[in-house]
């Protein structure tokens, strides 16, 4: 995707200076209400349409899934799986699977090439591929494994949430595709009240751990879940229950990069006023 | 006076052996440095912008790394820890702060330069290892994404390493008079041999005899 709100960037990878930012706007989100999807796959193929994108035609591994797995050019996949949750009551739980946009990014944070990844003032977080130097760290730095690195191209591709569609004011192509209003988008407040609505319905039936997906621990997503199981998240196709980013990805970008840096200027200062200061060890040179 | 007399202290394979793993080395960290930290991204432009940078790196490693072998296989023998070398590094200090001139313990090599040879070879071998698992588009799909983490920090903490003892390596080669003329043209004067690797001449005298 590329930039077309340019006034409007609230981070910007492997940059150290503001972004263009002046533009403030709410922050939007897609709500995904796991608990009325039936699985008809009309968001995937409303995502191949809009995005102008036909994977390949894959093979069955004996799931519904398809394709088996999110790719460069399948940006949202659904995840069906078959649980019990209960002893004797089989549960068909099925999650449209992709990009998070989360409000910490961790694939925003590993990002080495300056630009290459934004995230929006509206929370939208969106590769620019012309930026993209196809190192992988986005993959790195995902805590959903969501970034597909590209055989053509070696570009890093992922899902948009549209940045293009809501930038003028339209919804996502998969919200607009969903026939049972599954998906919904807006700002993330109104989204987070219609989901706690939705929630009391759950409880209400019967699902006393029905909640919102909406983890802490990469700041809240764009991108949340009404779940039936709130408590057992894993059992919707692994998603994690408190995803973050790895430490090892915080150490090396929040600790080691700035300490390096200091280091190394630290050693060529130093050396520099030793010369001037000790001068040279002359010893042993002919005179 | 006297003509200065001249004895050999690396042979022309040594140098050319040198001086390729100085620009290879070279590529590598300022091509490594610019993914690392924003500030230094600029440097892409030197190999081409920044696809071509990730490109590049990984395959200047390898040749820094095979490059460095060569060094090993030549220099590894001289760089055997010795006693002495214990005197070197508790006289090291008073020499660094301009206090004392006389002569400290060294054969072929002395302490420090011992521990650089062997910090490179374990920080290359760190690099390298840890450079494949997160090599991308070739090695990085085979591991496991906790090990691709894992590996990246570990290389880039490696790195740095690595890149603070040529610093010290470099600084090192401008501090010493007399030094550089051994790395340019093979040779160094008798008398600065003498003073700065006694015990290597020792030796070559012994040899002769």
């Amino acid at each position: 995707m590329s930039s077309l709100q340019t006034l409007d960037i609230a981070a910007r990878s492997a940059t150290t200076f503001p972004s263009p930012s002046v533009r403030r706007e709410p922050h939007v989100a897609k709500l995904i209400d796991v608990t009325s999807c039936i699985g008809c796959k009309a968001c995937q193929v409303a995502c191949m349409q809009w995005n102008d994108l036909r994977d390949r035609v894959g093979d069955n591994d004996g799931t519904y899934d398809n394709p088996r797995d999110l790719t460069p050019a399948s940006w949202t996949v659904m995840r069906f799986s078959e649980v019990e949750v209960e002893t004797g009551r089989l549960e068909w739980l099925i999650r449209k699977d992709g990009c998070m946009h989360c409000e910490d990014p961790g694939c925003l944070k590993a990002c080495p090439a300056p630009g290459a990844i934004v995230k929006y003032a509206n929370g939208i977080v969106d590769f620019i591929s012309e930026n993209c130097i196809g190192c992988g760290s986005c993959v790195t730095g995902c805590p959903f494994d969501v970034p597909r690195i590209s055989k053509k191209d070696s570009k890093a591709y992922k899902c948009s949430l549209c940045a293009d569609r809501v930038t003028v004011g339209l919804e996502p192509a998969c919200v607009k595709a969903c026939p049972t209003g599954a998906i919904r988008f807006g700002t993330k407040d109104d989204m987070k009240e219609f989901a706690a609505e939705r929630i009391v319905d759950l409880k209400e039936r019967g699902y006393q751990n029905a909640g919102l997906y909406d983890p802490p621990g990469v700041g809240g997503t764009h991108v949340m879940y009404v779940l039936q199981h709130a408590d057992k998240p894993h059992l919707y196709h692994g998603l994690p229950a408190d995803p973050k980013i790895s430490p090892m990805v915080s150490l090396w970008k929040s600790v080691l990069k700035p300490l390096s840096l200091l280091a190394m200027i630290g050693a060529v200062g130093g050396a520099f006023f030793h010369y001037m200061k000790v001068g040279p060890d002359e010893s042993g040179v002919d005179k | 006076m006297e003509e200065t007399r001249y004895v050999r202290r690396y042979s022309d394979g040594d140098r050319i052996n040198h001086w390729l793993l100085v620009i290879l080395f070279f590529c590598t960290a300022l091509s490594g440095l610019s993914m690392f930290h924003p500030s230094l991204f600029f440097l892409s432009v030197l190999f081409g912008g920044g696809p071509w940078t990730r490109i590049l790196h990984p395959f200047i490693g390898v040749l820094v790394f095979l490059s460095f072998a060569g060094m090993y296989l030549r220099l590894a023998r001289d760089n055997a820890w010795s006693p002495e070398d214990r005197a070197w590094l508790a006289g090291i200090g008073a020499l660094l702060a301009g206090r004392k001139h006389e002569p400290l313990p060294a054969g072929r090599f002395n302490a420090g330069q011992k521990i650089l040879f062997w910090w490179m070879a374990i920080t290359l071998a760190v690099l390298l290892v840890t450079g494949l698992v997160f090599w991308r588009p070739y090695f990085a799909g085979y591991f496991p994404i906790g090990l691709v983490r894992l590996a990246t920090l570990l290389h880039s903490f490696t790195a740095i390493g690595l890149i603070l003892g040529i610093i010290g390596h470099i600084y090192a080669a401008i501090w010493v008079k007399g030094t550089t003329r051994a790395m340019t043209r093979g040779l160094v004067s008798e008398s600065w041999a003498k003073h700065h690797h006694p015990g290597w001449v020792a030796r070559m005298t012994q040899d002769k005899r």
